[in-house]
Formats: C-alpha cells, structure tokens, sequence
C-alpha cells in the first residue's frame, strides 16, 4: 500500500535519477522527503539539492539536465507558478526533466486542496503533460516520463500530473517495478545534443539580436511536440509488453464504440465518471462512453477527433477554469472539434474547484442530462458552473 | 610587483569581437578570469553586461556556458556542480578532474532579483565561483537604480538623486560564512587575479567575487577613464579591496593616505547634481569608516 506521492517517489528511484533539486510544498512535500530519504539511506545514488525556492529547483534541474544528468523534482500549486518563467527555458533547451506536478489549486483563497488550474496553467511553456488517476499510473509514467521526454525525437521536459490528497495522500495497493526490467526498459541517460562539457565547448541560451533562427527554433519545439504522440504511444505499448499494464497512450476509451454519447474528464474525476457509466449503462441502457484525456500536451486532437466525431453530445466535465472562457480542456476540445461540421454538441462542467468532492450523483445527474439534450440543435449556455452553492 | 604579463596564461578563452560598450571594463575582466580558471570551466551566465561577449548569437567563448534566466545564475552553479559530484562517484568524470564551475552576473541580478537564489547556494555551500559584476545599476536595460546604485547617484529612475544607500552585499555574503568572499577592482589587477587563484585552489565551496566595475555610459565619464576612477574609487575610500578567508578578513589594498571623496565624485556626471551637504556626508561615512578600519 502506497500514496501517489511515495509511488511517484519510487518512480523516480527506479529510473535513476542522478539530480534531485526540489522545495517543499503540500501536497507534493512527501515526494521530497522520500528522495531525500532514498539518498541519504544509499538506495539512490544521487544528489539531493535542497534549493530554496521554486524558481531555483527548476533552474537546478536545468543546468543539471544540461550537464548530463537524469533530473527529477516535483512541485504544486503555487510552487509551480514561481518556477513558470524558467519552464519555458527547460522546454526551449530541450532538456528532458521531468516533474512530479502534484495539482493544487492557486489562491487566493489559499487552499491546500486540489484542482487543475495550476498544471493547465503551464499549458505554454512547451512541457509534455499526461494526467493520471491514480498511484500506480502515477509511478509507471514517472518512468515512462523519461523514456518518452528522452527519446531523439522528442527532447522534451515531462510533467506527470495528479491530484493532491485525492491521489497525492491516499493509500492504494501499488506495485513496484523491479529495478532489473525497469534498467532493460530505460537506458541511461547520455545526451548528445546540448551538454556543457570542457571537451566539447558550446554555448546554450544564447541573445538573439535579430530574426535569425527564432521562429524555426520554435517551430522545431513543435515538430517535436507533434513527434510526442507517437512516442507515447510506442512508450506505452512497450511498457505494456515489459510490465504487463497499458494506458492506452494519449487518452483512453471505454464504452465509446456504440455510444451516442460520452463525458470526457481527466484525473481522479474518471474513476468517478468511470463507475456512473457503468450503471448508467448497466441499469438503464444509456449509450454513454468515457473519454479519459492522458496527455493534455501535446492535445491529442486526432484522437479526439476520431473517438468523439460521430457521436450527438459530449459533455467535459473538470476541474479547472480560464476565467472569462471556460474549462482549458473544453476550450482546446471546441477549438479541435470544430475543424468538422458534423461536430458533437458540446458542453462543460466546471466543478471540483477547489478541491470540493465530486461525487456520483453529480455525474450521474450531468450525464442524464447529457443524453436529455443530446438532439439539442444547439444550447445557449454550453459553459456551465456546475456545483455554484446559492444559484 | 608580478608581472602579470609573464605569469598570466598565453591562452584567450574570450575571443575578438564583442558587444561591449567603448571603455567597458568588462572585456578585462572577463580575460583575467577565464585565464586564471582555464579551459576547464564551466561558466553559468547571468544577467549582466558582461553576458554580452559570451552570450550574443554568434559570438561565443570557448568553454561551455549556460544563460537560464534573470536570477537563478547561481542555481545553475549548484546543478552542473551537483552533476559533476554525481558524474565524479560514478567513475563518469575521473575523480581527480578539477573543473571550475563559475558564475558571472550582475548587481541588479545578484543583489535584487537573484538575492534569494545567491543566498541559498551560499548557505548550501555548492562547489562554484561567484562573480558579480557590479556596475551599480541596470545597465543592459539603460542605466535604472538597482539596490546597489550609491546614494546620491542619478540613474534614469532616480533623476534626482538615489536617497537610499548601496546595499553591502560582499558583507551578506560574508555572513554566509561562505570559504572565500573578496572585493576586486579593475583598478588592480594584480589583486585581482591572485585572488581569483587563491578561490580557484581552495577546497569546493562557494566562494564570492565582489567586482567594482565603472561604467563610462552609465556613470558619465569619458571612455579613456575606466581605469583612472576605477582606482580613484579605492584611493578615496569610496571602495575597499578586501577578503574574509575561512572567517578572517583583511584589507588587501590600502592606501597610505586617503584622496578626498571629491577627486572621484567629479569625474562622473552621475554626481554632478550633488550639494555640498551631500558631498560632506559621503566624506564623513568614508572618514568614520577609516578611522576604525571598519569595511
């Protein structure tokens, strides 16, 4: 039995990690003690940097990666949004760290409890994210994490993201990789692109005073953003064929293929949405289906597209909101569905903020709804705060 | 007296061509250091002017070099010298190889935005050497006060004057109980460089480099003068060459009489609106500072 954040901490042991710089914060707070508690008993071989701020962990984690070292660090909430500037910099410099996002939603009002906001926030800085719903997802992507961020083609920094006290703190059954088949599955890390290194001089982050290569420097980040989906997918197959589980790569499906309609989430909220399909299915006959999103970054847009075109309405339930827009998800999901005519109706739910519970029948009550409206040519609110107590 | 141009190494790390201002003193400086550290270095660059020669696409200095954002330059210090630890126990880096982490960054980087970042690599005592650049104000961005512009100064945000006092950050660094902090001046090179080789043989740590470095467009003196109010700076007292080895402080450089503070103020145009009363009470904190050889 383990908590999210242990099992993310083991993760990050079995891959080796040689540079561990992290500060602390709740909820992600046991994933530092841990790896201190791993390097200090000498089941890690690595450094543990005990910086302190946000901002530096990152930039430690930078200029470590950048010397040839695996890097791990894990933040939250408000955490992450001071080490926002320096995401940008591990993305730009292609450097494959990877983070342990625990979610946390941003004040004010401060709250220790979670929602998205503060991961979907760092949507820019050019980090592949996948979201999980619970702590053995957590700990196998922490190690696919670095095979997908290191691979030639991709390059990129990953974040695991998963909720806090709903994942981050309770105990589930986990098992943990053997250390063996973890080495056979993730080689160590031996960069051969931007690396300081005496014999073989170059400078990394450079000022540009004119137009010279920004936008194709841009553009490459893209091109292997792009590449990511693939290797996502290849990741999590071969990681299915060494250890027995797959995840279905960049979303996850279930019940879709005679649906007429689905709820889409991310996170902790799918085992809820999971379980109200299944009645709903069970008792009454819905065609309902469950879209779980893995990877938010890159926007797995075909995919959607592919799973959700046929159907009559599609209802994106989260825990998070761009405020004067809607749900992130719901944002991006509208921007990529649209591209079609014979687009699904499409709704959001906004709840959980805050960390308030979400529960069965709240979903239950969204997806009978759902199907209600399902013919509705269209709605005039499709943007809709859900759990709102005095409305 | 060394001859500097017989014990300095032959070998230029810093390549022709750079962006810095005529009569910039960072062009010396920077050769002075990557001399006395040698190809076998890793410089983690902040923000500064002196990020112009190493840092603007396509120049370059031939050791590697990393640029991560405004402050964090000495937390790139603690990552590639935590790398390097890891890299050496697990035989990826002979154990034996000595290769000199440092970091170049200015006063407003390191002072203001970059304290909280210098002060944690200090207090953790990662293996690396500071250097701050300090050409007391935001230069790059066109001459604004920063903590550590001298009071009574004009910069373009204190058009009247800076009311505040330069804040001492050798001395807060020196409260780290850090090995080594010191003081330089382009003024004197020979005091200078030794230094630097004494923080380069010393154990791993962190070690700090205060640079008084006059800037002729900021400051408003003639191009020609750098090195002239660079050394008028110590001769009135106005700054102080120094070191804290392990805990014990010496002055380095002391001259046999002080200059009045006048001598130095005059040939800057950043002064010139000072009065009387302003000059009288430069010269008291410099007098009382003397008279008990206090820093």
């Amino acid at each position: 039995m383990l908590t999210g954040n242990y099992a993310a901490a083991h993760g990050a042991r079995l891959a080796r990690v040689e540079v561990v710089p992290v500060y602390p914060i709740t909820p992600q707070t046991h994933i530092m003690e841990k790896m201190a508690a791993f390097i200090e008993n000498g089941e890690l071989d690595a450094e543990f940097v005990p910086v302190e701020s946000e901002h530096s962990a990152m930039a430690v984690a930078i200029a470590a990666q950048a010397t040839g070292a695996r890097t791990f660090t894990a933040s939250s909430s408000q955490g992450l949004v001071y080490m926002h500037e320096n995401l940008f910099v591990a993305s730009g410099l292609r450097l494959p760290v990877v983070m342990a996002m625990v979610n946390r939603t941003i004040g004010p009002p401060t709250t220790i409890c979670p929602d998205l906001s503060d991961s979907l926030d760092q949507r820019d800085t050019g980090w592949i994210q996948i979201y999980t719903e619970s702590a053995q997802e957590a700990h196998d992507m922490i190690i696919q994490a670095y095979r997908i961020g290191e691979d030639e083609r991709v390059l990129l920094p990953v974040a695991i993201c998963f909720e806090g006290m709903i994942i981050s703190h309770y105990m589930e059954p986990v098992e943990i990789l053997d250390q063996q088949k973890v080495d056979l599955f993730l080689p160590p890390y031996r960069p051969e692109h931007v690396i300081l290194d005496p014999d073989r001089p170059m400078s990394v982050h450079q000022l540009i005073l004119d137009d010279s290569y920004f936008t194709e420097y841009r553009y490459q980040q893209q091109v292997a953003m792009e590449a990511a989906k693939g290797v996502i997918q290849e990741v999590d197959e071969t990681f299915g064929e060494a250890f027995g589980r797959r995840y279905g790569g960049l979303i996850s499906t279930e019940k879709m293929e005679d649906a007429e309609v689905a709820l889409l989430t991310l996170g902790s909220m799918a085992s809820t949405t999971r379980a109200v399909v299944n009645q709903l299915r069970k008792d009454e006959g819905i065609p309902i289906g469950l879209v779980k999103l893995r990877a938010f970054r890159p926007f797995p847009d075909l995919e959607l597209r592919e799973s959700l075109s046929n159907l009559k309405a599609v209802a994106v339930l989260e825990r998070d909101v761009s405020i004067g827009a809607g749900g992130t998800v719901y944002i991006e999901l509208a921007h990529c569905l649209n591209k079609r005519h014979d687009s699904p109706l499409l709704t959001n739910y906004i709840m959980g903020l805050g960390g308030r519970d979400v529960t069965f029948e709240e979903i239950k009550d969204i997806a009978l709804n759902l199907f209600e409206e399902r013919d509705a040519e269209v709605v005039a609110n499709p943007v809709r705060w859900y759990q709102v107590r005095g409305l | 007296m060394r001859n500097l141009a017989d014990t300095l190494s032959k070998e230029e790390i810093f390549g022709s061509g750079h962006a810095l201002c005529p009569g910039c003193p960072g062009g010396m400086i920077f050769r002075w250091i990557t001399k006395s550290l040698g190809k076998d270095s890793i410089l983690s660059m902040g923000a500064t002017c002196l990020g112009l020669p190493t840092n603007v696409y396509p120049s370059a200095v031939e050791i590697p070099c990393i640029y991560i954002a405004m402050a964090p330059a000495p937390a790139a210090v603690s990552g590639i010298s935590a790398a390097i630890k890891v890299f050496k126990r697990k035989g990826r880096i002979r154990p034996d190889r000595k290769i000199n982490v440092f970091a170049v960054s200015g006063d407003g980087s390191s002072g203001d935005i970059g304290l909280a970042c210098l002060s944690g690599a200090a207090e953790r005592n990662d293996d690396g050497i500071y250097f701050c650049f300090d050409n007391e104000a935001y230069m790059n961005t066109g001459i604004q006060r920063s903590g550590l512009t001298p009071q009574f100064s004009w910069t373009t945000s204190t058009l009247k004057g800076k009311a505040e006092k330069k804040k001492d950050l050798p001395r807060i660094m020196a409260a780290h109980d850090i090995p080594y902090v010191a003081t330089v001046s382009v003024g004197y090179p020979e005091d200078f460089i030794g230094k630097i080789e004494k923080a380069r043989d010393m154990e791993p740590g962190f070690k700090y480099f205060h640079i008084h470095a006059p800037c002729p467009t900021g400051w408003r003196f003639p191009e020609s003068k750098t090195v002239e109010v660079a050394r008028l700076a110590v001769e009135t007292g106005f700054w102080t060459l120094y070191e804290v080895d392990h805990g014990s402080t010496r002055i380095t450089y002391q001259p046999s009489k002080l200059r009045p503070v006048m001598d130095y103020l005059q040939l800057q145009g950043r002064f010139e609106g000072l009065s009387d009363e302003n000059i009288r009470e430069l010269q008291r904190g410099i007098d009382e500072r003397w008279e008990h050889q206090s820093l």
